[in-house]
């Protein structure tokens, strides 16, 4: 199954509305990536508002526009998944360790429990989990700058 | 700036924002609450406010200020996914609105969304707004201090790194043996004052003895056997001394590993269960086994051994200048060469020693997850896959300590050739002293005795840079377990329950695990003495919610009451005595059936031990054992099969006498003719106790008073069996799922057991 035929729509309250091939809605609608990390452009799921599996793409590039573009607005107000551009400062060498950075998505900070909240990803990849549970994602160590990745390695 | 008028109710809002807010604010109007926001609704890092006044909802984002007047109907409302918390602001006909933050600020965003909806009820209805007499935590609804927003029951995770001085604090542990210590310290300072004694004596022997007798003159026997008595007695109270001090301090620095090793895993017990959920089991045991070892092993012998040396180094220095001061600064001139060149090496060791632990730890760790997984590792046929991650791990820890030794080899030769020089340096200066007649033979001698031991101490020292940072980063990792608070804090004032009837309330209990929500505002009512069936899909949160009554966990929002008390503000250990868990996968340690039996009341005695195994249906199959009640059980109980193994965890569930009982898929990991057998001890078991029961064998739940069905984390529907098909809600939908399962079931015999995956 590529694509289950549905066709989707945003209602006044901001929610996506779902309506399946046999002409079911289904208000409130969630896009899921099914491998986040790993695969983000393969596998997004829709479920709906009790968690049920409602529409299903391979691949969000293969959706008509309309759909494709609800669903990146709608994903891109839900995932959260700042990506290091440096690292500024770190409060200490120890856990628990306050980090100043800059992101992606402008200036932010970190709080690192333990270094175990760092997880490495294949392709040099690290998920660094800080202690809301937000998941701030490196893209790849070696292409930091050199004080990052000082400051990084005294963690790895 | 004083704000008589606004209430305590919030704490101050930052300078900035009342700036701004004092030119918007009508007069008499008074914030009520306030949210600062972190993210905009790209969710990119920007700063924002929202406030709730007594007339209106104001914001500021992007630099612009907008309002919205309280009006019936609208309502803020919350959510949150992620690690993001989003209040929408929606009406009947849509929404008008939508504000993003970071979960560090949900606790201000839940309070705004509260005042938001009292301001909105008191303006349309007029009346005075009524709150709970007391402000309540909004994670735990416990009462707070007024204009605070930390809860003194919460406990507040702390963002303060321990300090760097790491090995400093391992005094608390050396503080019980101080007066050992200290007789060690002056054995140390009288052992290398004694060792200090021959080369002096060198001094003499040369200028009164050798030279004279080169120039023509007789040896003086007497002086002779004075000096070489000298020089034997230093000896022997150099090594007499030198014993003494060893041994002292080899007992005290192993007193103080031991205290180390045991107060360490004291401490680990009492962490919570989602301390040990984050944790490898490899790590945690490598952090208490080898990482102790090593503190003990630098305690006992190079921080001795440095000790000594910085005393020998001080001694012979003050001793050289007494001599003569010109050379002994020419001898002294390469110390702050090699003190320079050991600090620069020093940080480059130490990050790659932590390295290096860190990279053992993943060694243990694939073994540690390896060895217990065997069955499946060998039914998938991965041994090879396994063999690579473990090499892996091994050439990964080769990389590391390759690179470290590459410093590290080149430190040694360097302080050896530093040596070299300074002793060339000595015979250089001292033969053109005697050529001036400025010292005598005797006093360069001595100063080549004096220096030859001094700079291989010099050398010995810099092996302390090594040994230090290994063990500072052993001690680091020691006391990251230590610095842990327990996620389930014992009470400053505890209350103690003399007795226990039974009844708990759960009041919009939430728990939220990492960001995700697994249990959300469960309100739970079980009396004294009743039985509770918990339903539903796995993953429903029905082990969670057993596992906050628990208090393996604790709520992250809302209360759990035992008796009309919050199981926080009682002892952990009095508050679980009880309560009896009989979960579906029984532990027996390694010992006897007895001692297994007798786990949570190791006094009991033998015949209260048979009674419970006779009440958990578990004596005969014990009897027919080779030593019956003295049979060893293993590891994980081999040699016995599941359900014989459930029915002695039913026994040491009983033996205990808990009010409250827990049963957490008792029966699922058996067949049916095992679970008739369980259930007639589970029968006795329940009887006269407050019982929650988890079971995925609907059938099971048939003695249950009241059953209560969850979904995603909500209680979604509660009463009994017949209700709840009666109702054709959740429940009606689960048991005809089974009901169709178990018709199945007489072409194919196999249980409809869900297998059932560990969830929080």
């Amino acid at each position: 199954m590529a694509h289950s035929g549905f066709t989707l729509q945003r209602d006044t309250f901001g929610r996506l509305v779902l309506t399946g091939a046999d002409g079911e809605r289904h208000e409130g609608v969630v896009p899921v990536r099914a491998f986040p990390i790993a695969a983000p452009d393969e596998g997004l799921s829709l479920l709906s508002g009790d968690g049920h599996e409602v529409g299903w793409t391979d691949s969000v590039a293969e959706l008509p526009a309309t759909e494709r573009a609800l669903i990146e607005e709608e994903l891109a107000g839900r995932e959260f998944m700042p990506v290091i551009d440096a690292i500024v400062e770190v409060s200490s060498f120890a856990c628990p360790s306050t980090w100043q950075l800059r992101t992606d998505r402008g200036p932010a900070e970190l709080l690192l429990k333990g270094e175990e909240d760092i997880r490495r990803l294949p392709g040099g990849r690290l998920l660094i989990a800080d202690s809301h549970g937000i998941q701030f994602l490196i893209r790849d160590v070696a292409a930091l700058d050199r004080h990052s990745r000082r400051l990084l390695d005294r963690f790895l | 700036m004083p704000q008589p008028l606004q209430a305590d109710r919030h704490p101050p809002l930052p300078a900035h924002w009342q700036n701004r807010l004092d030119n918007t604010l009508a007069a008499g109007e008074t914030i009520e609450a306030w949210l600062e926001t972190d993210l905009d609704p790209q969710l990119r890092f920007a700063p924002g406010l929202l406030v709730v006044t007594g007339h209106r909802l104001l914001t500021w984002h992007d630099g612009e200020a907008r309002s919205w007047p309280l009006q019936p109907g609208l309502r803020l409302e919350h959510h949150d996914h992620a690690g993001v918390g989003s209040l929408e602001l929606v009406d009947d006909q849509g929404r008008h609105a939508l504000w993003r933050y970071t979960m560090g600020r949900n606790l201000a965003a839940l309070r705004l969304a509260g005042e938001f909806a009292l301001q909105r009820d008191s303006l349309t209805s007029g009346a005075p707004i009524v709150r709970d007499s007391e402000d309540l935590c909004p994670k735990c609804k416990a009462p707070l201090p007024p204009g605070e927003d930390e809860c003194p029951i919460c406990t507040t995770e702390g963002s303060t790194p321990p300090s760097t001085w790491t090995l400093f604090r391992l005094w608390r542990f050396a503080r019980p043996y101080k007066g050992r210590l200290l007789a060690g310290f002056l054995l140390t300072l009288a052992s290398t004052a004694a060792t200090l004694v021959p080369p002096y004596l060198t001094m003499p022997l040369m200028d009164e003895i050798l030279i004279p007798f080169q120039n023509g003159q007789p040896i003086d026997r007497d002086l002779v056997t004075l000096y070489l008595g000298g020089l034997f007695g230093a000896a022997m109270l150099a090594w007499i001394l030198g014993w003494l001090r060893t041994y002292i301090l080899a007992l005290v620095s192993e007193r103080i590993g031991r205290d180390l090793r045991t107060a360490t895993y004291e401490h680990l017990l009492g962490l919570s269960l989602e301390y040990f959920g984050g944790k490898r089991t490899g790590d945690l045991m490598a952090r208490i086994g080898s990482e102790t070892d090593r503190i003990n092993v630098f305690l006992s012998l190079h921080l001795l051994d440095f000790a000594t040396d910085v005393l020998m180094i001080a001694m012979t220095s003050a001793i050289l200048f007494s001599i003569n001061p010109w050379l002994a600064l020419v001898t002294l001139l390469p110390l702050p060469f090699i003190a320079w060149l050991i600090h620069t090496v020093r940080d480059r060791l130490r990050t790659g020693f932590e390295k290096v632990d860190r990279v053992w730890a993943e060694v243990t760790n694939v073994l540690a997850d390896t060895i217990p997984g065997i069955r499946v590792v060998k039914a998938f046929a991965q041994e090879k896959r396994e063999a690579g991650r473990f090499r892996d791990a091994n050439k990964h820890n080769l990389a590391l300590n390759d690179k470290l030794n590459r410093t590290w080899s080149l430190f040694g030769p360097t302080v050896t050739l530093m040596t070299e020089i300074g002793l060339l340096v000595v015979w250089a200066f001292g033969i053109w002293q005697i050529s001036h007649n400025d010292i005598t033979v005797g006093v360069l001698t001595a100063f080549l005795a004096y220096i030859g031991r001094f700079y291989t101490r010099l050398d010995s020292m810099s092996r302390i840079v090594s040994v230090t940072q290994k063990a500072a980063a052993g001690a680091k990792r020691i006391f990251d377990i230590l610095d842990h608070v327990s996620s389930v804090p014992e009470p400053t004032r505890p209350v103690h329950l003399d007795r226990v009837e039974g009844r708990i309330t759960l009041k919009q209990a939430s728990f939220r695990y990492g960001t995700r929500a697994v249990t959300r505002g469960v309100d739970l009512t079980i009396a004294p003495g009743e039985m509770v069936g918990l339903v539903g899909h796995s993953g429903s949160g029905k082990s969670t919610l057993v596992n906050l009554i628990c208090r393996f966990y604790d709520v992250s929002e809302g209360a759990v009451l035992i008796d009309g008390v919050d199981v926080r503000s009682v002892p952990v250990a009095e508050y679980r005595r009880h309560i009896g868990l009989v979960l579906q996968e029984p532990f027996l340690f390694f010992g006897t059936i007895a001692e297994n039996i007798a786990y949570g009341k190791p006094e009991a005695t033998r015949a209260e031990i048979i009674a419970a195994a006779r009440a958990a249906h578990a004596h005969e199959f014990i009897l027919r054992l080779p030593q019956g009640y003295d049979s060893l059980v293993g590891e994980r109980g081999q040699g016995l099969s599941g359900g014989e193994r459930q029915r002695i965890s039913i026994a040491r569930a009983l033996l205990i006498d808990p009010k409250i009982l827990i049963l957490d898929e008792a029966t699922s990991s058996v067949d049916t003719e095992t679970e008739k057998e369980i259930q007639k001890a589970l029968d006795n078991l329940v009887r006269g106790r407050t019982t929650i029961a988890i079971a995925h064998r609907l059938s099971t739940l048939r003695k249950a008073d009241r059953l209560v069905v969850m979904d995603r984390g909500q209680v979604v529907e509660t009463g009994n069996h017949d209700a709840l098909i009666a109702a054709e809600g959740h429940y009606y939908k689960l048991y005809q799922a089974q009901a169709r399962n178990v018709d199945n079931e007489d072409a194919d015999p196999a249980a409809p057991v869900v297998p059932k995956t560990p969830t929080v």
